[in-house]
């Protein structure tokens, strides 16, 4: 397993991040209080399928055994309150909690059949194949193009400069950016708009042609037009990659992703179709919650 | 069986949209309150060969129109500001549908109103006002039961009154038969007996307007949209 890329040699993964197998946790879950997941956790093509995930910041645990197939090309939201795990979660699916030292994951993450949080899994690869786009815009004090540029150079994918201004052209393209920046691709990318900035981490993110898109409330910190133009990329681009969001506006979760789950506590309390889960919610939890009841 | 909770449009965070959501449902209700009192007295004037309630149900029928339009608003106002969603999506969504039914109610009140005028005016001995007054005290019960399973999110009752239909329909056939007998025993009859019949009609599309409102309200409480399913589907959505 894992000799996906063997250009690579795996010594990155040995960090204080561990993930032990399914076997060591048996810790029992049904006692929760808050009952097993409601809807459809499971699906057919899953992309990454997670069981039993438990996530620890030293003794105090954020997840608390989440089980969840996430479907190939598909949209998913995660939704719920502040400090429900929606971040905590999303940022196992690339390691992105092994920079926590206090962070320990359990359980069992796959994503395409082989094991994340495999010792001999090199990191790098992994979020080579999953990317991220965070909360803020967080653009390299960079230009424009080297900003798309960065990630295919270190991964060594393109051997001309040709190749290369064809990765930039397109993954701003993708990102809906190429016809508002074509022209001054050598200009910081610190100075553009947010919305310009969010939609450049974009290209940048997908200009090392991940799999999967993680996004961290994208458009949070956009206004309306931003937003919509992110979310109108988000469903291009939900054709060639899936795409996880964590989202604090319901109403973007509603437009955006075919599947919607609810977290609370630190347990995935209902997971189903977007549609199903804003017109007729099983769980009362996800009922107060998107109904506005409580927050 | 999960228990309804007595004021489930309660307890938003925004004081403000519950006070929205319960004004629309109790508009509601008060629209339906009209409708079922033009539907009675268009029956009694009918019956009694009373003109001027007759009057007084064609002139009335102008204010259930203009509540009609006020609901749609009204629950038009909330979606565009609220964006309500699960329970309140669907209580807004099945108002703006109930609304119409109720209209269509009011319409059939008009109607048998004017029926009663006529007859009125024609003033001979009432045929088959027996079957008339039979049906609509079933379809009168109906619509009160329909309004009342909105009211307490009652998705039971709403379902009996989805069964109940079916029996208006048989006793609409079988008034329709009495009818043609009596129009076959006299051929003067037929004006008088058509025009009841017309009265027949139209209170066995009351009963399917209630019926429409009970499968909304099975719509609201359980999220399941049971229209044009047989009723075995339906009571077991009801059910669950």
């Amino acid at each position: 397993m894992n000799t996906m890329n063997p250009n690579i040699v795996n010594e990155t993964a040995t960090t204080e991040t561990r993930a032990v197998s399914a076997a060591d946790t048996d810790i029992s879950h049904a006692d929760n209080g808050y009952g097993e997941t409601v809807g459809k956790p499971f699906t057919d093509n899953p992309k990454f399928a997670l069981r039993d995930v438990e996530v620890y910041y030293g003794d105090t645990q954020a997840i608390k055994g989440i089980s969840l197939d996430i479907r190939k090309n598909q949209v998913i939201s995660f939704i719920g309150p502040s400090g429900c795990g929606k971040s905590t979660f999303l940022r196992c699916l690339n390691r992105m909690n092994d920079s926590i030292d206090s962070c320990r994951v359990k359980g069992r993450l796959e994503l395409d059949g082989q094991d994340i949080y495999d010792r001999k899994r090199d990191v790098v690869e992994l979020r080579a194949r999953v990317g991220m786009v965070f909360q803020k815009p967080n653009p390299f004090p960079k230009s424009i193009y080297d900003n798309v540029a960065y990630g295919p150079r270190i991964h060594g994918l393109a051997n001309r400069k040709s190749e290369l201004d064809d990765i930039v052209e397109n993954s701003l393209k993708k990102a809906g950016l190429w016809a508002e920046v074509k022209d001054r691709l050598d200009s910081p990318g610190t100075g553009l708009s947010g919305g310009q900035q969010q939609r450049l981490c974009i290209a940048r993110a997908i200009a090392v042609s991940p799999e999967v898109v993680l996004m961290d409330e994208p458009c949070s910190a956009l206004d309306p037009i931003a937003t919509a133009r992110i979310e109108e990329l988000i469903s291009e681009l939900s054709e060639s990659y899936t795409i996880i969001i964590v989202t604090h506006s319901m109403q973007q979760a509603a437009r955006v992703s075919h599947r919607t789950a609810y977290f609370h506590l630190g347990h995935l309390i209902e997971v189903n179709e977007t549609n199903k889960v804003f017109t007729s919610p099983q769980h009362e939890l996800t009922e107060s919650y998107i109904t506005g009841r409580f927050g | 069986m999960k228990k309804e909770k007595d004021d489930v449009y309660g307890d938003h965070i925004s004081h403000q949209f519950n006070d929205d959501l319960s004004a629309l449902k109790s508009d509601f209700l008060k629209m339906g309150g009209m409708v079922e009192e033009q539907l009675n007295n268009a029956v009694i004037a009918l019956i009694d060969s009373d003109g001027n309630l007759a009057d007084e149900v064609r002139a009335k029928d102008k204010v259930v129109d203009r509540l009609e339009i006020e609901l749609d608003e009204e629950a038009t106002r909330i979606i565009a500001r609220r964006q309500p969603a699960a329970r309140d999506l669907r209580l807004v969504i099945s108002v703006i549908k109930m609304v119409a039914d109720l209209e269509r109610v009011g319409d059939e009140a008009k109607k048998i109103a004017k029926f009663a005028l006529s007859l009125a005016a024609e003033g001979q001995a009432p045929r088959g006002y027996v079957e008339v007054r039979h049906i609509a005290n079933l379809v009168s019960v109906m619509l009160n039961d329909a309004l009342d399973a909105f009211a307490r999110l009652d998705s039971e009752q709403a379902l009996r009154i989805m069964k109940e239909d079916k029996r208006v329909d048989e006793e609409y056939q079988a008034a329709t038969r009495t009818l043609v007998t009596f129009m076959m025993e006299d051929a003067r009859n037929i004006s008088r007996c058509m025009s009841v019949m017309w009265v027949l009609r139209a209170l066995e599309r009351v009963g399917d307007h209630a019926c429409n409102l009970a499968e909304h309200v099975i719509f609201m409480v359980k999220g399941e949209d049971v229209r044009h399913t047989p009723v075995e589907e339906a009571e077991k959505i009801v059910g669950r």
